[in-house]
C-alpha cells in the first residue's frame, strides 16, 4: 500500500479510496443549480433595431460590442435568441429585412448574414469580396470599418428587395430572399473613401458621397436598379475636410473643415455639387476650440459638440444655418423614426445628477416635445452613451414612445412612461479582472436568517421532504423539493458560513465599474462606477488586487481592494489608484498619481493594519511604494535588499531583471520613489524567438508539503518557488494562425527562468510545434497547451521540477529528531541542481484559458480546468498529466495511483463542470479556494458568467448532500433502545440469581 | 451470605464445644496417656503436611509453566490470522494488527496478577513470567512487523517529511508583461 506516513489521518485514507473507485467527478441531474449558477449576458449595445409592427412577442434586435447578436424580449428584456461571432467576426452592421430577417453585415463588411426573426436560424449567408484590382490599393485605408455602410432599400427589382452594401471599396446589391449578390458597381477614383450612401426615398437613384484625397469630395449617383453610373461629381475644397459627415436630407451633407472652425452645407441637388460655409462662430457666440460632429439621421437637423456643449443646429433653406439648442450636459441622440407619412421623431436623453432628462421630438418641430419625462437613475449608471427610440400606438390613438438607453457602465435599460420597465447589467459581460472577497462575520443584527413564514409552511416543508426521503413523493412534490432546494436562503445569506462557501466575487468590468457578486446566487450586493476627477475624466480600469485583507489583528476593519486605473489610453498616462471597501462598496480613498503605472508588484508584507505593501513601477523604472506610510517605509527598508522585480519586453524578446538601488534622484524628494538598477537580461535571438506566453505561481497560492513520496519509499523534493517564471518563444514566422507554416520553419522553445537571478533552469525546444500557447504554473510543475504541426493535433506537455540538492537528506534519525535545514529560509544565489521530469500528450481540443483548482491549505490533488473551443469548462485530473506515467507501471506504481501512459488525454464527459450549459466567449477562470480543504470555487467569465464549487478528491471532509441522515437517526434510535432493553433484562437476570 | 448469624449473636442459653482441644496448651495439665507421645504425632504431622505442600507447590510450578506457555497457542493463531488478513490496508487488517498489538500489552500489563495464584515460596516464578514475557514480546513483534508490512511504521525518511512545509526564499520578485 502506498500509504506509507503513520500520520496520515485515517480520513485520507478513507478519500483514497474514494478517489481511486471513482475518479470521475460529476453530479446528478437534480444537483443542477445547488451550488452553480450561470447568467447571461450580452455586452455594450452598439446598434439596436425594433420589431413591433406584427402583433405577438414584441422584441427588439441587438448587436453589441461583445460581437453578440440577440433578441431581447421587449417586455422583460429577455434573450430569446443569441449569437456570437468570433472575435475576428466584427459586426458592422445590422437592420431587419421584410419584417422576418435579421440582416447583419461582419467581417470588415466581406460576410452578409441572414437570420430568421423568431428563432435565430440563419438563413443564408454572403461573402462580398472587393474588387481584385483594390488589392493593389492595399495601401489605403478602404478597408476600414468605418467606410461600410448598410442601408436597408425598399427598392423593388423584379419584386424583390434588395440590400445594397458597400464594403471592400465596392458597392454591392444584394437579394434579401437568398443573399445573391444581384450587381455590383466599382469606383475607380484613387484613394476614395466613402463616407456616406444614400438613397432618397422613392426614386431609383443611390449617391455614394465620400472624400478622395483630404480636400476632395466626389458623388456618385447610381441607377439603383441594375448599378449603372449615371454621375459622378467632384468639387475641391482648399482648406480640407474632418473625415466625419452628417446627414440632413437626402441630398444635403453636413461636414467640417480640417481646422473644425467652419460649418460646410454641400448640395448634390441634381447631381450638383455646392457647398455653402458657415464660419462656427458666427451663429454660436462663445464658441472656442474645435467642433466635432455627432452622427445622428435626424433630418433637417444636425449636433456638433465643442468641449463638453452639444448644439443643435438647424438647416434652413440653401445652407442657412440656425442654432436651436445649446446642451450644457453629457445628451444622447437617437435615430430618427418615421412616425407618419411626413414626420419623423428623435430622442434626446440628458444626464442630469441623480436624474436623467428624456425628451422626444419631431425632426420639423424643435419646441413642441412629443414627450418629456424625468427619471430618477442610480448614479452608479454614469451617464446615457446611447439612446434607441420606438413608438407605440397608446389605445387612444395617439404615440406612445419606449427608450432604449445604453449607459455609461454598458447597461441596458427599457423606459416607458416615466418609468424603468427592465434593465439589464451587460457590462458584466466584459469582465477585466476578479478577485474574492469575504462577507462580514455573523453577528447578532448584522445579518437575519429568514424565520421561516408561518409553522404550517414550515410543517408542509418538512413533510415534503420526509416523503422525498420515504420515496413516496409525486413528480409535482419532486419539483416542489427542487425548487424548495434551489432558493434555499441560507445560500445567498449575507454573512460568513463555516466552510467558507459563501464569498463576494468583486469583478472589475471594461467600462470601469466594480460589482459585487454573491457566490451563493450571483446577485449583484453592489456596484461602483469609478469616479471621474479633475486630473482624470476618462479613468480606464486595469486590474484589482486585495489592499487589505483583515484577519488576525485586525478583523474590526473592512476588507479593500485596490484598483489600477489610468488615465488615458496610452500606457504613460498617469494612473490612477482606488481604495474600494468590498462590504459596502464605498470608494475609501481615491488617489491620482504624477506617474505611469507600467507593473504593480503586490509584495509579501503587511502592516500592522494588514494592508499589502504595493510597488508600483512607472514607465521610467522608477518604484513607488504604497501605501505610503512611514510604517510600511520600515518594513520595506528591512527587506529593502531583498526585492527584485523583473519586465518582460515580448515586442524585442528581452526579459531583464532589476534590483531596488537608492532613493529617487527626482527635482521633488520623495523618499518612497525609489531607483532600480538593471541586474541581468534574457535576450532571445529575435530572428528565431519570439515571446508568446510567461506564466508564474499564483501569489495565494498554498503548498502543503515539499516533498513527494513515491512507490518504492522514495522521496523527491519538489522544488518550490515564487520566483520562477515559464516562458514560451516560437519561430516568429509560426506566430500566425496554424497551418501558416511548414512543420520545418516553426517551432516553440519553453524556458524556465530564475526571476530574481535570471539562471535559465530547464529549456527544451518542440520541433513543429506552433502557438498558440496556453500555459499554467502551480506548485512545482507547469502544463502548457501547443499545437503539433507534424501529428496535426493538440499538444499538451507537463513539466515538473525536483530538487536534487535535498535529496540526500534521507537519514532518518536526523529527521526525527529535527537535524536537517529543509525548513530553513533559502537564497536563490546560491546554486540550485534541478532535474525536471516532463511528458507529452495529445489533446483533443483547442483552449481558451487554462486554470488550476487552488485549495486552502494545497492537500488535496489538484484539478486542470480548460476552457475548450465549445466555450466549456472541463476538468482534468493532475493525474493525467504526470511525468512517471508510463505503459507498464508496476504493481507498486499502480497502487501510487500512477495511470497507464496512453497517448491521448482522455475527456470524459461527465467532468464538464459547467454539465450542459455554455460559458460563451469564455475569456478566464478563476479558483479561489473555499474555508473547507477539499472545495474549491470556480468562476468562469466571458460573455456569460458561471459559478460552482468543485472538490477535486471528492468531499472527505463533510458529509455529502445525498448523505442518509435517517439512516444514522433509526440507527441511533436503534441502538439506544437496544441498549435499554438489554440493562433491563440483566437486571431481571441478576434479581433472580440473588433469589436463587 | 451468612444465614442465622443473628440467631447465633443474641440470648446464647447453652453451647457444646466440640473443638478439639488436644494440641492446646492448656490441655497439658492431663498427662498424657501411656505410650502416647506427643513429639512422635506432631512429627509424623508435619512429614504429611510437607509431603502435600511439596506436591502442591510442584503442581503450582507446573500449572505456572503451563501457563507461561499459553500463549504460544494465540501466537500461531495470530500468524496464521495476519497471514489470512494479507498486506493491505483495509478494516480486517488494521482490526487483527491492532488486536495483536493490544493482546501482548495488556498480558504484559497484567503478568503479576495471572501468576498470583502460584505464588509461592518454594515455587520458582522467575522462569515462567520470563517465558510469558518473552512469548508475549514475540507477539508484539509480530504485531509491530506486521504494522511494518502494511506501511504504517515511520521507518523511511519519507514518513518524517511528507509533512514538510515548503522552505521559504530570502528573495522576492515580481512583474511580468507591462499593462
Amino acid at each position: 500500500m502506498a500509504i506509507r506516513s503513520f500520520f496520515v489521518p485515517f480520513l485520507l485514507l478513507v478519500l483514497w479510496f474514494y478517489s481511486s473507485l471513482s475518479p470521475v467527478l460529476s453530479l446528478y441531474e437534480d444537483q443542477v443549480g445547488l451550488m452553480d449558477w450561470h447568467q447571461q449576458y450580452i455586452g455594450k449595445v452598439k446598434q439596436a433595431v425594433f420589431s413591433t409592427q406584427k402583433t405577438g412577442r414584441r422584441r427588439v434586435i441587438v448587436s453589441t460590442e461583445e460581437n453578440v447578436i440577440a433578441s431581447l424580449d421587449l417586455r422583460h428584456g429577455e434573450i430569446f435568441w443569441r449569437h456570437l461571432l468570433g472575435s475576428n467576426d466584427v459586426i458592422d452592421g445590422i437592420d431587419i429585412g421584410l419584417g422576418k430577417y435579421v440582416i447583419t453585415l461582419s467581417s470588415g463588411g466581406s460576410i452578409l448574414r441572414s437570420w430568421n426573426l423568431p428563432d435565430g436560424q440563419m438563413v443564408w449567408e454572403s461573402f462580398l469580396q472587393g474588387p481584385k484590382h483594390s488589392k493593389s490599393l492595399l495601401l489605403l485605408p478602404k478597408h476600414e470599418i468605418d467606410c461600410i455602410n448598410v442601408v436597408q432599400t425598399n427598392l423593388k427589382i423584379e419584386k424583390d428587395n434588395v440590400i445594397v452594401v458597400f464594403s471592400n471599396d465596392r458597392l454591392h446589391a444584394v437579394s434579401c430572399i437568398d443573399g445573391e449578390v444581384l450587381w455590383k458597381k466599382d469606383f475607380e477614383t484613387e484613394s476614395f473613401e466613402t463616407q456616406q450612401v444614400i438613397q432618397p426615398p422613392g426614386s431609383d437613384l443611390i449617391y455614394v458621397v465620400g472624400f478622395a484625397a483630404s480636400s476632395q469630395f466626389e458623388m456618385y449617383q447610381i441607377n439603383a436598379r441594375n448599378g449603372e453610373l449615371l454621375k459622378h461629381e467632384s468639387a475641391i475644397f482648399s482648406s480640407g475636410f474632418l473625415r466625419e459627415l452628417s446627414l440632413v436630407s437626402s441630398e444635403t451633407v453636413v461636414a467640417l473643415d480640417s481646422t473644425g472652425s467652419i460649418l460646410l452645407t454641400i448640395s448634390f441637388q441634381n447631381g450638383e455639387i455646392s457647398f455653402q460655409q458657415t464660419p462656427i462662430s458666427n451663429i454660436v457666440e462663445d464658441s472656442s476650440g474645435p467642433a466635432v460632429i455627432i452622427p445622428s439621421s435626424v433630418p433637417g437637423i444636425f449636433a456638433i459638440k465643442i468641449n463638453s456643449v452639444t448644439i443643435f443646429i438647424r438647416v434652413i433653406g440653401k445652407g442657412k444655418l440656425e442654432v436651436v439648442e445649446k446642451l450644457n450636459q453629457e445628451t444622447a441622440v437617437s435615430n430618427a423614426l418615421p412616425i407618419s407619412e411626413s414626420q419623423q421623431a428623435f430622442a434626446l436623453v440628458q444626464h442630469a445628477g441623480s436624474e436623467i432628462h428624456l425628451v422626444a421630438k419631431l425632426a420639423h418641430d424643435w419646441d413642441a416635445n412629443l414627450l418629456k419625462e424625468s427619471i430618477k437613475m442610480d448614479q452608479q449608471r454614469g451617464i446615457p452613451h446611447k439612446v434607441f427610440i420606438n413608438n407605440y400606438i397608446r389605445t387612444d390613438r395617439s404615440h406612445g414612445f419606449r427608450l432604449l438607453i445604453v449607459m455609461e457602465d454598458h447597461s441596458l435599460l427599457l423606459l416607458q412612461q416615466g418609468a424603468i420597465v427592465w434593465s439589464r447589467e451587460d457590462g458584466l459581460a466584459s469582465i477585466i479582472d476578479v478577485t474574492a472577497s469575504e462577507l462580514p462575520v455573523e453577528r447578532d443584527g448584522v445579518s437575519v436568517a429568514k424565520v421561516e413564514h408561518n409553522l404550517f409552511e414550515w410543517l408542509k416543508g418538512h413533510m415534503l421532504k420526509l416523503k422525498g426521503t420515504l420515496m413516496l413523493a409525486s413528480p409535482e412534490d419532486v419539483a416542489a423539493i427542487q425548487s424548495m432546494r434551489l432558493k434555499s436562503s441560507e445560500k445567498s445569506k449575507m454573512a460568513r458560513d463555516h466552510n467558507g462557501f459563501r464569498k463576494l466575487l468583486i469583478v472589475l468590468t471594461r467600462a470601469g465599474k466594480l460589482f459585487a457578486l454573491h457566490t451563493g446566487d450571483g446577485h449583484i450586493v453592489w456596484s461602483h462606477l469609478l469616479h471621474k476627477s479633475e486630473a482624470c475624466q476618462s479613468p480606464v480600469g486595469l486590474n484589482l488586487y486585495q489592499w487589505q485583507v483583515p484577519h488576525h489583528h485586525a478583523l474590526d476593519e473592512n476588507p479593500s481592494v485596490l484598483v489600477i486605473s489610468r488615465c488615458g489610453p496610452s500606457s504613460d498616462a498617469p494612473g490612477v489608484l482606488s481604495f474600494v471597501d468590498t462590504y459596502t462598496g464605498k470608494e475609501l480613498n481615491s488617489l491620482s498619481l504624477d506617474h505611469a503605472v507600467v507593473q504593480v508588484i503586490p509584495l509579501p508584507h503587511t502592516d500592522s493594519t494588514e494592508q499589502r505593501l504595493h510597488l508600483l513601477i512607472d514607465s521610467d523604472k522608477h518604484a513607488h511604494l504604497y501605501p505610503k506610510t512611514s510604517e510600511a517605509l520600515g518594513i520595506f527598508k528591512r527587506e529593502f535588499s531583498n526585492i527584485y522585480w523583473y519586465s518582460v519586453e515580448d515586442h524585442n524578446s528581452i526579459i531583464k531583471g532589476h534590483a531596488l538601488k537608492c532613493k529617487c534622484t527626482g527635482e521633488v524628494a520623495d523618499e518612497f520613489c525609489f531607483d532600480a538598477r538593471d541586474l541581468w537580461s534574457v535576450v532571445f535571438p529575435s530572428e528565431s524567438e519570439k515571446i508568446t506566453a510567461t506564466v508564474t505561481r499564483k501569489l495565494n497560492e498554498m503548498v502543503h508539503t515539499q516533498a513527494k513520496v513515491m512507490a518504492d519509499q522514495d522521496v523527491m523534493y519538489k522544488y518550490i518557488s515564487r520566483n520562477l517564471l515559464f516562458v514560451a518563444t516560437v519561430a516568429p514566422k509560426g506566430s500566425g494562425e496554424i497551418g501558416s507554416v511548414t512543420p520545418e520553419e516553426s517551432w516553440l522553445v519553453a524556458y524556465l527562468i530564475d526571476i530574481v537571478t535570471g539562471r535559465i533552469l530547464y529549456r527544451v525546444t518542440h520541433h513543429g510545434a506552433q502557438g498558440p500557447v496556453h500555459a499554467v504554473f502551480s506548485e512545482n510543475w507547469v502544463v502548457y497547451h501547443f499545437f503539433n504541426l507534424r501529428a496535426h493535433r493538440y499538444e499538451m506537455s507537463v513539466i515538473e521540477i525536483y530538487d536534487q540538492s535535498r535529496a540526500d537528506n534521507k537519514d532518518v534519525w536526523k529527521l526525527v529528531l529535527g537535524k536537517h535545514n529543509l525548513t530553513s529560509r533559502i537564497s536563490l544565489f546560491s546554486r540550485p541542481e534541478v532535474i525536471t521530469k516532463s511528458q507529452s500528450y495529445f489533446f483533443t481540443h483547442s483552449v481558451k484559458a487554462i486554470a488550476v483548482t487552488s485549495t486552502a491549505k494545497g492537500i488535496t490533488s489538484k484539478q486542470l480546468l480548460i476552457g475548450t473551443i465549445g466555450d466549456q469548462v472541463l476538468a482534468l485530473d493532475k493525474r493525467f498529466l504526470d511525468p512517471r506515467r508510463s505503459v507498464n507501471p508496476t504493481q507498486a506504481e499502480k497502487e501510487e495511483g500512477i495511470i497507464p501512459l496512453t497517448d491521448s488525454l482522455p475527456i470524459i464527459p461527465q467532468s464538464y463542470v459547467t454539465h450542459a450549459l455554455r460559458v460563451e466567449g469564455l475569456r478566464g477562470i478563476i479558483t479561489v479556494p473555499a474555508k473547507l480543504e477539499s472545495t474549491t470555487l470556480v468562476f468562469a467569465h466571458g460573455v456569460d458568467l458561471f459559478f460552482t464549487q468543485l472538490a477535486p478528491s471528492r468531499t472527505y471532509d463533510s458529509l455529502t448532500e445525498d448523505f442518509s441522515y435517517a439512516l444514522l437517526l433509526i440507527t441511533i434510535v436503534a441502538l439506544v433502545a437496544a441498549i435499554f432493553v438489554t440493562w433491563r433484562l440483566s437486571e431481571r437476570k441478576e434479581l433472580q440469581d440473588k433469589w436463587r | 451470605m451468612e444465614k442465622g448469624k443473628g440467631v447465633m449473636g443474641s440470648g446464647r442459653r447453652w453451647a457444646v464445644d466440640f473443638s478439639d482441644n488436644s494440641t492446646a496448651p492448656f490441655s497439658r495439665d492431663i498427662p498424657n496417656p501411656l505410650g502416647f507421645t506427643r513429639a512422635s504425632v506432631d512429627q509424623d504431622d508435619s512429614t504429611v503436611s510437607r509431603q502435600k505442600k511439596d506436591a502442591e507447590s510442584n503442581w503450582k510450578a507446573q500449572k505456572a509453566w503451563e501457563v507461561a506457555q499459553a500463549p504460544f497457542k494465540n501466537l500461531l493463531m495470530m500468524g496464521f490470522m495476519m497471514w489470512m488478513a494479507g498486506n493491505t490496508v483495509h478494516l480486517f487488517s488494521i482490526g487483527i494488527t491492532f488486536s495483536a498489538l493490544w493482546q501482548p500489552i495488556s498480558a504484559l500489563q497484567g503478568v503479576g496478577k495471572v501468576f498470583e495464584p502460584y505464588k509461592d515460596s518454594k515455587v520458582e516464578l522467575l522462569g515462567p513470567k520470563l517465558l510469558f514475557i518473552a512469548l508475549y514480546l514475540g507477539g508484539l513483534a509480530l504485531g509491530v512487523w506486521k504494522l511494518n508490512t502494511l506501511g504504517l511504521l515511520p521507518t523511511h525518511a519519507s514518513d518524517w517529511v511528507s509533512s514538510l512545509p515548503p522552505a521559504q526564499e530570502v528573495e522576492y520578485s515580481g512583474g511580468g508583461i507591462p499593462l
